[in-house]
């Protein structure tokens, strides 16, 4: 099973790293299916309401007939778009200002305080103000994504570029190099780690800044079903649209990260 | 003949808000085309401070620079500079990072690539040009770092305290063999070192710093009577021991 040459030592050392994997996974599943077991059993019993608390049964039968009804995938694209149009121009954006000011120490001085109350303040404040600015629609929606974690990853973004070691920079001087090859060879490869996990907080964010926007101006999206749902005490449609949501939610987190990795190892 | 580096009543001084430190007063001094300088000094004298002025990573408060005549403005290809710390990039492979400086000067022929090949296997670093920096001992990469100043083929060598990561074989053996490539291709080097020994067997003309603001305290030739020299064979030489004492004497050090 191992190739020849690994020591006994070794192979039981390998051995044990792969049970304890497969235990955390075994344990992973289980705790999900006792979580749902125990809210059905729960509803049935009687001992919570599922009008109120709705019920794993209940959900699968909601998606099915919200399938069926085909509504569901508008709902689904809706929000998923702006969140992915939030998350891209949030973070690029971003590290486009945070270029801006490594270039321009001046710029950064003269700017940073109010960077610093910008990220205090509770961007979600501002959600009425896009809305009579850009009217009640998606572009309203996808500004308060991008107004939610544009400034974080200007000030991550920035921070990490100041810290890239000075004597490399010195180094790629010596050779001569441009401002310019200056950020390409050394600032943007040595806080490539920063910048991913800013890409990670940021997908949280984005999805943060839609469902926000959404509950206060649309008319699809999952966020909109969650008000919808909320206002005509449908818990079963809420509870279901936020299963969706965490899905949705994951599957982007995980897929960020892949990129990240991808990235990563081609540097 | 035009020295291949003139410097002239040069004075340094860094500006801080707590106040002007200056780490180099009045140094004038010529090295011709071919020559090997050696430099040592206390800690903190400001050798380094000297060598990136030369580089022109620095602008003099005053004085002036000329490279094969012509005065100093900004960073010069001809001037190839072995910074302190090796400064490896882990996120580039050993290979790419000693193409840096090609791809920053806009140099990767194939030709400069396979010159860095021979260099990669001639200190024993090809097994391990796909390798991280940090997969690497000390020595290792001081080498990397070096073959990484030799690609692009400058005509002048810095070198700040370049060899000091290495263990003593290795560096009495890497010592004979820069000085070799330097000589042989009639290439320049000025060389900072803490090490008396070194600087006394690889140099042609040694100066002295003296205590921050470093001047010149002493410049002295070194000349050793025998045909085809090297560091090593320097080093065995009767010649070797006085001058050892001499610069001792000059760098006055004390342990308190
Ligand atoms: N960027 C800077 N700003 C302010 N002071 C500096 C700066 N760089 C160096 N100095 C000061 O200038 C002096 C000379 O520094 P330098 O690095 O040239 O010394 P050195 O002779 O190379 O020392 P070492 O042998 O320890 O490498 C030091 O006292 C240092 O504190
Ligand atoms: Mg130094």
């Amino acid at each position: 099973m191992y190739p020849e040459g690994i020591s006994e030592e070794q192979q039981k050392y390998l051995k044990r790293i792969k049970s304890q994997k497969r235990f955390i996974l075994v344990m992973r599943i289980l705790l999900v299916i006792s979580f749902f077991a125990l809210w059905e059993t729960a509803t049935r019993l009687k001992w919570m309401d599922p009008f109120i608390f709705s019920s794993p049964v209940r959900m699968v039968s909601t998606i099915a007939r919200l399938i069926e009804e085909g509504s569901i995938f508008l709902h689904i694209w809706t929000t998923l778009w702006e969140t992915v149009v939030g998350f891209l121009l949030g973070t690029l954006i971003g590290i486009l200002i945070a270029i801006v000011l490594w270039v321009s120490m001046t710029i950064s001085k003269i700017i940073e305080p109010y960077l610093v109350v910008a990220n205090a303040l509770p961007k979600i404040a501002l959600g009425p103000v896009f809305i009579v600015w850009l009217g009640a629609g998606p572009a309203s929606i996808i500004t308060v994504a991008v107004s939610i974690s544009l400034i974080v990853t200007v000030l991550e973004v920035y921070t990490g570029f100041q810290e890239a070691d000075p004597e490399k920079i010195r180094l790629v001087k010596s050779f001569g190099a441009s401002n310019k090859q200056v950020l390409t060879k050394v600032i943007l490869p040595s806080s490539f780690p920063v910048m991913m996990s800013a890409l990670k907080v940021n997908v949280g964010l984005s999805w943060v800044g839609v469902i926000v926007g959404e509950f206060l101006v649309s008319k699809a999206g999952l966020g909109y079903l969650i008000v919808y749902g909320g206002q005509v005490f449908q818990l079963d449609l809420v509870m279901t649209s936020v299963l969706i949501l965490s899905v949705l939610a994951a599957l982007m987190y995980f897929g960020v990260q892949l990129l990240g990795k991808r990235i990563g190892k081609k540097y | 003949m035009i020295p291949a580096v003139k410097i002239e009543g040069i004075s340094k001084c860094y500006h801080t808000p707590d106040g002007e430190i200056c780490a180099l007063k009045d140094i004038s001094f010529e090295v011709r085309k071919g020559e090997f300088i050696g430099i040592v000094g206390p800690s903190g004298c400001g050798k380094s401070t000297l060598l990136s002025l030369i580089a022109g990573l620095l602008q003099p408060s005053e004085g002036k620079i000329f490279i094969f005549g012509e005065p100093l403005k900004g960073v010069n290809p001809k001037i190839g500079y072995m910074l302190q710390s090796d400064s490896l990039f882990e996120w580039r492979s050993i290979f790419r990072n000693t193409l840096l400086g090609l791809e920053i000067q806009n140099q990767l022929s194939s030709r400069n690539i396979q010159a860095v090949e021979q260099l990669l296997t001639k200190y024993g670093l090809s097994a391990f040009r796909d390798h991280r920096p940090s997969q690497l001992s000390g020595g290792m990469r001081q080498r990397v770092a070096l073959i990484r100043t030799l690609a692009v083929n400058p005509d002048i060598l810095l070198l700040d305290e370049a060899f000091s990561a290495l263990d003593y074989q290795t560096r009495l053996a890497v010592n004979d063999d820069i000085y070799n490539i330097i000589k042989k291709e009639g290439k320049t080097a000025i060389m900072v070192t803490h090490d008396i020994a070194e600087a006394i067997s690889m140099s042609e003309r040694l100066y002295v710093i003296s205590k921050r603001p470093g001047s010149i305290k002493l410049a002295m030739d070194i000349h050793f009577d025998i045909e085809q020299r090297t560091p090593l064979k320097s080093r065995e030489t009767p010649g070797f021991q006085r001058y050892f004492n001499q610069v001792w004497k000059e760098l006055d050090i004390h342990v308190s």
